[in-house]
C-alpha cells in the first residue's frame, strides 16, 4: 500500500464518518462541528489531488470563516431550545431519491471513466496546474472578466446585506 | 486582457456601467443627497451604456480570451436591460418615497443588477453565464426586500432567495456535468462536440439541469410558484424589472449558450421545452382571471407570456430565436409600462391595489386609463401594439418548426388571457369609482409610462425591420 | 536522501522546536511577571529559587494539582476538546517558520525549518483561521454568559483582524513572488527588510498580531472587569494552563511571524560579506532570529503595561475602518514599488 493510498483511506474515512455523523446529530453544534471536520478531511484529499491552493483555501474559507459564522449563529440563537413545530412529511424520502440520484450518477460517472485516460495521465502537468502561481496566472489572464464580475457579485451582497440589516428606516 | 483599441470600444458598455457602479458607491458614501442624485445619474449611466450598445450593434466580436461576444443579439439585449433599467429609475424618483425604501443603494442594486444581465446575455464561456446569474440574481434578493419593515417584503425576499438558490444549484450541477462531458466549459467547444455528444447521458442531463434552472429564472410552469409572492412583496416597479430584465436575461443566457445547439437538425429537448411551455401558457392565463390583486394578475400573465417564448426555444429554429428576442424586447416596455401605471396609481402603504381600484379611471385620470388600456391591449396580443408581432414572430417559427399544434395551443391560450387584460380595460371605462383616492402626481413617472408607451407603438409600426435587424445576426 | 533519513531529521526538528518552545513558554511566563513588576516598580516573583526563576515549574506543579472542575451545563467533550484545539494550532503553525538558513551536516542538507512547503504562509493563515474555534468553543461550550460573551467577542474581533492581517501579508507576498517562507526570507537581503520597504503595512500586520493573539489593548475576549475572566471562566486545572500555554505560543508564533516576514528572519545584514567562518556565520544568523524574536516578545510585554484597553467598539472600527484600509493602501504602496524600481 502507498503513502498516498493509505492517506488517502485515512481522509476518506474521516469524511465519510463525519459526514454521517453530521446529519445524524441531534445538537446542532455537533452537527456544525463534525461539518467542519469534513470540510477539513476534504482539504486533505484535495491536497492528495495535487491542488495545493484549493486545499489551503478550502480550510481558511470554509473550515475557517464560514464555519464560524454558523457557530456564531447557532450560538447566539441557542436551536437546542427551539421546538420542532410541524415535520414535513416525505421530506426524508425526497432526500432519499435525491441522494440516491447524485448517488447513482457520480457511480456511472466514476464507472466510466478509466484511470488511462487523458484526465488521469499527466500528473506533473497537475501538479503544476495546482500551485498558486499557474492559479493566479489563469485568474488575472484567461478568467480576467468573470474574476472581476466576481467583484462585482461581492459587491452587490455586501451593499444588500448592510441595506437589509443597517439601513435606518424613517 | 485587452489588447487593443477595438476590444476596448466593444467592451465599453461594461465599463461605462461598471464606473458608474463604483462612483455611485462614491456618491452614496459621501453625499448627504445621494437619494435625489442616483436615480438621474443612473439614468445617464443606463443610458450611455444603452445607446451605445445600439449604435455599435453591428460591429460583431468575440473578446476577452473568448469570454465574451459583442455586437449582434448580445447588444440589443443590452439595449433592452439598459433601457429598461433607466426606465425603472426613473418610475422609482417618486415612488419610492410612497413605498418606504427611499435611499440611494436601491439604484445601486439596480445597477449592478444589470451589470450581471449584461454578462449572461454575451456570455461565450459557462463560468459568465454562472456569474453573470448570480450578480444579477444576488442584486434582485436584496431588492426585493429593500423594505425591512414590510412583512410582505421579507417573505418576497426570502422565497425569491431560497427558490433562486435552489435554482442556481441546478444551474451549477448542470454545469459541472456538462464540463464534465466536454471537458470545456467554452461556449463554442461544447457546441463543436455537441454531434458527438448528443448520445452522451451525462452531458444532456447536464444541459436539462441546466434549463430546469433556468427555467426558474424565466418563471416557467412547474417552477414558478415564486412569482406571484416575490412580485406582489416587493417594490412595483422593482417588480416590473424582476419581469422584464429579469426573465430577458435568462432568456438571453439560454440564447447565448444553447442557440447554436438548437440550430443543429438535433433537437432532444423539444419535448421538454413544449410541455413546460403548453403547461406555463395555460396555467398562467387561466390562475391569472381569478386573481384580484393587479400585481398577481401581472405575475400570472408573466408566467404565460413565458410559456409564449419557449414556444421559439421549442421551434428550434433561427426563427424562434429571432422571434424572442422581438418578443422580448417588446414585452419588457409593454409590462414596464403596465407596472409603472401600477406603481402610479399606488398609494401610500401598497394600497390601490385590487382591480376595483381601477374602476371608473377614465374619469378620474384619462391619460393613464388611455396608456394603460394600450398596454394591456398589447400585452393580450392584439394588433397593432408590440405584443402582436412578438406572438406573431413566435408562432410562425413553431410553424416552421413542424410544432403547429404548439401554435395552435398559443393562440387558445392567447384568447382566454383577452378574459383578464380587457377586464381592466372594461373596468376603467364602464364601470363607476367605488373608492375616492386622488392619484398623485408624479411627472418623472409620467415620462417613463410615455416613453414606454411609445417604445409599445414604435415596435408595433416598424417590426419588419426589426426582426429583420434580428434575423441578419443569426446567418 | 532516503525516506527513513527524512523521517528521523524531522523527528529531530520537532523535538528540538517542541522543547524551546515549551521551555519559552514557561519562561515567557515569568519574564511577563518580571516586566510588568518592573513597569509598576515592584520586586515580582523572587522566592521560588534564585530571583525565583523555579517559579514557572512552581506555578506548573500548583495548576496540575489542582481541582478539574466543569460546570452542570457545560458541554463535556467541546470543554475538553477547546483547550486541545487551541494547543494543536499553536505548536503546528511554527512547523513553517524558518530559523536559519540550510546547514550541511555529514553530507546531508538540512534546511533549518520543520517544514518547508511552498504554500506555507497560507498554512499559517489556515490554522490562526481554525484557531478562532478553540476560543469560540471554550466559550460556548462552558454553559455561562461570561464565557460565551468572551468567546463571542473573540470570534469576531478575530475574524475582523484576519482580513488586514492577509491583506498585509499580501505586501510582502508581492516583493517575494513566494509563499514559500524561506523565500521569503531570502527576498529581504541586506536592509531590504519588509519593515522598512512597507512601513504601512509593518504597522497594520503588527497591529493585527496584537488583536490575533488577544494580547492588551486587544484583550477584550477576557476584559477582567466586564467579563471576569472571558472564555475561560470556567476553565480550571490543566485545561487552563492548556489555554494559557496556547496564549503564550501564539505570542512566540507572532513574533516569529513578524520576523520573518518584516524583519528579515534570521539574515543578519551583509554578515556574509565579512569574512567570517562559514559556520560562525550560520551560528550568528539563528542567534540574531531568536534575539528579534525575544525582542519583539519584550515588545508585546511593553506594550501591555503601557497602553490601556480599547473599547469593543473602538476595536471594530479600528480594525475595519482604520487597518483594512492602511493594508489596502500598502498593497498599491508596494505595487507601485514595484512597477518603478522593477524590483
Amino acid at each position: 500500500m502507498s503513502l498516498e493510498l493509505f492517506l488517502f483511506l485515512v481522509f476518506a474515512a474521516v469524511a465519510a464518518v463525519s459526514g454521517i455523523l453530521m446529519i445524524t446529530r441531534s445538537e446542532v453544534v455537533m452537527a456544525a462541528l463534525f461539518l467542519i471536520l469534513n470540510l477539513a478531511s476534504l482539504a486533505g484529499l484535495y491536497l492528495l489531488l495535487n491542488a495545493q491552493f484549493i486545499a489551503v483555501v478550502q480550510v481558511i474559507v470554509y473550515a475557517g470563516a464560514i464555519m464560524v459564522l454558523f457557530l456564531f449563529v447557532i450560538m447566539l440563537l441557542r436551536p437546542e431550545h427551539e421546538k420542532i413545530v410541524t415535520k414535513i412529511s416525505g421530506i426524508r424520502t425526497f432526500a432519499f431519491i435525491i441522494a440516491a440520484l447524485v448517488f447513482v450518477q457520480l457511480a456511472y460517472v466514476i464507472l466510466k471513466s478509466h484511470p488511462g485516460s487523458a484526465l488521469n495521465s499527466d500528473v506533473t502537468a497537475s501538479v503544476n496546474a495546482g500551485t498558486v502561481e499557474s492559479i493566479g496566472t489563469e485568474l488575472y489572464t484567461n478568467y480576467i472578466l468573470p474574476f472581476e464580475a466576481a467583484g462585482f457579485l461581492l459587491l452587490a451582497a455586501t451593499i444588500g446585506a448592510v441595506v437589509l440589516a443597517k439601513r435606518k428606516f424613517e | 486582457m485587452l489588447y487593443s483599441i477595438e476590444e476596448f470600444y466593444s467592451i465599453l458598455p461594461f465599463i461605462i456601467l461598471s464606473t458608474g457602479i463604483l462612483i455611485s458607491v462614491l456618491i452614496e458614501m459621501y453625499s448627504s443627497k445621494s437619494e435625489k442624485i442616483l436615480p438621474w445619474f443612473s439614468i445617464i449611466i443606463f443610458s450611455a451604456a444603452g445607446f451605445y450598445s445600439l449604435l455599435t450593434v453591428n460591429s460583431m466580436s468575440v473578446i476577452m480570451q473568448g469570454m465574451l461576444q459583442t455586437g449582434g443579439i448580445p447588444n440589443i439585449f443590452h439595449f433592452v436591460f439598459n433601457f429598461g433599467a433607466a426606465i425603472t429609475c426613473l418610475l422609482s424618483v417618486d415612488y419610492i418615497k410612497k413605498y418606504g425604501a427611499f435611499f440611494g443603494e436601491y439604484y445601486i442594486l439596480i445597477q449592478i443588477s444589470v451589470l450581471g444581465m449584461m454578462c449572461m446575455a454575451g456570455a461565450k464561456d459557462l463560468f459568465m453565464i454562472f456569474i453573470g446569474l448570480e450578480v444579477m440574481s444576488v442584486s434582485f434578493y436584496a431588492l426585493a426586500g429593500m423594505n425591512r419593515k414590510r412583512l410582505n417584503a421579507n417573505e418576497a425576499s426570502l422565497k425569491y432567495f431560497l427558490l433562486g438558490a435552489f435554482a442556481t444549484g441546478f444551474v451549477v450541477y448542470g454545469i459541472a456535468l456538462i464540463y464534465g462531458a466536454a471537458h470545456s466549459t467554452s461556449i463554442d467547444v461544447i457546441t463543436a462536440s455537441f454531434p458527438a455528444m448528443s448520445g452522451n447521458v451525462i452531458f444532456l442531463a447536464g444541459v436539462l439541469l441546466f434549463l430546469i434552472g433556468f427555467s426558474f429564472k424565466i418563471a416557467a410552469f412547474p417552477f414558478h410558484m415564486w412569482v406571484p409572492d416575490v412580485y406582489q412583496g416587493s417594490a412595483t416597479t422593482i417588480a416590473g424589472l424582476f419581469s422584464t430584465g429579469g426573465k430577458a436575461a435568462a432568456f438571453s443566457a439560454i440564447i447565448a449558450s444553447l442557440a447554436p445547439l438548437f440550430a443543429g437538425s438535433v433537437h432532444v429537448f423539444m419535448p421538454y421545452l413544449a410541455v413546460i411551455s403548453v403547461l406555463s401558457m395555460l396555467f398562467g392565463s387561466i390562475v391569472a382571471i381569478s386573481q384580484n390583486n393587479i400585481k398577481r394578475m401581472l405575475a400570472y400573465s408573466s408566467i404565460a407570456h413565458a410559456g409564449y417564448m419557449i414556444i421559439g426555444l421549442a421551434a428550434g429554429n433561427h426563427a424562434g430565436i429571432a422571434g424572442i428576442v422581438f418578443y422580448l424586447t417588446a414585452y419588457t416596455f409593454m409590462n414596464l409600462g403596465a407596472f409603472g401605471i401600477v406603481s402610479l396609481i399606488e398609494g401610500n402603504g401598497e394600497t390601490n391595489l385590487d382591480l376595483n381600484s381601477y374602476a371608473g379611471l377614465s374619469e378620474k385620470n384619462p391619460m393613464l386609463a388611455l396608456l394603460l388600456s394600450v398596454f394591456m391591449f398589447a400585452l393580450a396580443g392584439l394588433p397593432p401594439f408590440a405584443g402582436f408581432f412578438g406572438k406573431y414572430y413566435v408562432f410562425i417559427s413553431a410553424v416552421k418548426g413542424n410544432i403547429t399544434w404548439l401554435a395552435i395551443v398559443g393562440v387558445i391560450s392567447s384568447a382566454i388571457s383577452v378574459y383578464f387584460y380587457i377586464r381592466i380595460v372594461v373596468l376603467m371605462y364602464f364601470r363607476d369609482s367605488q373608492s375616492g383616492f386622488t392619484i398623485k402626481n408624479s411627472s418623472a413617472g409620467m415620462l417613463a409610462v410615455i416613453i414606454s408607451f411609445m417604445l409599445v407603438i414604435l415596435l408595433g409600426i416598424i417590426p419588419g425591420s426589426v426582426i429583420n435587424l434580428i434575423s441578419s445576426f443569426l446567418n | 536522501m532516503s525516506l527513513l533519513q527524512l523521517i528521523g531529521i524531522t523527528a529531530v526538528k520537532i523535538l528540538i522546536i517542541f522543547t524551546m518552545m515549551m521551555l519559552t513558554v514557561s519562561y515567557l511566563v515569568y519574564f511577563e511577571r518580571k516586566i510588568s513588576a518592573w513597569a509598576q516598580n515592584r520586586l515580582g516573583p523572587n522566592r521560588v529559587g534564585w530571583y525565583g526563576l523555579l517559579q514557572p515549574f512552581a506555578d506548573v506543579f500548583k495548576l496540575a494539582l489542582k481541582e478539574d472542575i466543569v460546570p452542570t451545563n457545560a458541554n463535556k467533550p467541546i470543554h475538553t476538546l477547546a483547550p486541545v484545539i487551541a494547543l494543536f494550532v499553536a505548536f503546528t503553525t511554527y512547523a513553517v517558520i524558518p530559523f536559519g538558513p540550510d546547514i550541511s551536516l555529514f553530507g546531508i542538507t538540512i534546511p533549518l525549518v520543520v517544514a518547508d512547503v511552498n504554500i506555507g504562509i497560507l498554512y499559517v493563515l489556515a490554522l490562526s483561521s481554525l484557531g478562532v474555534y478553540a476560543i469560540t468553543l471554550a466559550g460556548w461550550s462552558s454553559g455561562s454568559k461570561y464565557s460565551l460573551l468572551g468567546g463571542i467577542r473573540s470570534s469576531a474581533q478575530m475574524i475582523s483582524y484576519e482580513v488586514s492581517m492577509g491583506f498585509s501579508v499580501a505586501g510582502v507576498l508581492l516583493f517575494a513572488g513566494s509563499l514559500r517562507p524561506a523565500a521569503i526570507v531570502l527576498s529581504q537581503h541586506g536592509w531590504m527588510w519588509n519593515a522598512l520597504l512597507q512601513p504601512i503595512g509593518f504597522i497594520t500586520f503588527v497591529v493585527s498580531a496584537f488583536a490575533e493573539t488577544n494580547r492588551l489593548p486587544f484583550d477584550l475576549p477576557e476584559a477582567e472587569p466586564e467579563l471576569v475572566g472571558g472564555f475561560h471562566t470556567e476553565y480550571s486545572s490543566m485545561k487552563f494552563a492548556g489555554f494559557f500555554l496556547a496564549e503564550y505560543a501564539n505570542m512566540i508564533i507572532a513574533s516569529a511571524l513578524i520576523v520573518t516576514l518584516y524583519l528579515g528572519g534570521w539574515q543578519v545584514p551583509y554578515i556574509e560579506s565579512i569574512g567570517l567562518p562559514a559556520g560562525l556565520v550560520i551560528a550568528i544568523q539563528i542567534i540574531s532570529f531568536f534575539a528579534k524574536i525575544a525582542f519583539l516578545l519584550f515588545f508585546f510585554i511593553w506594550v501591555r503595561w503601557s497602553i490601556p484597553r480599547f473599547r469593543y467598539d473602538q476595536l471594530m472600527s479600528l480594525g475595519w475602518k482604520v487597518m483594512f484600509p492602511l493594508s489596502l493602501i500598502n498593497i498599491v504602496w508596494v505595487a507601485g514599488l514595484i512597477m518603478i524600481f522593477r524590483l
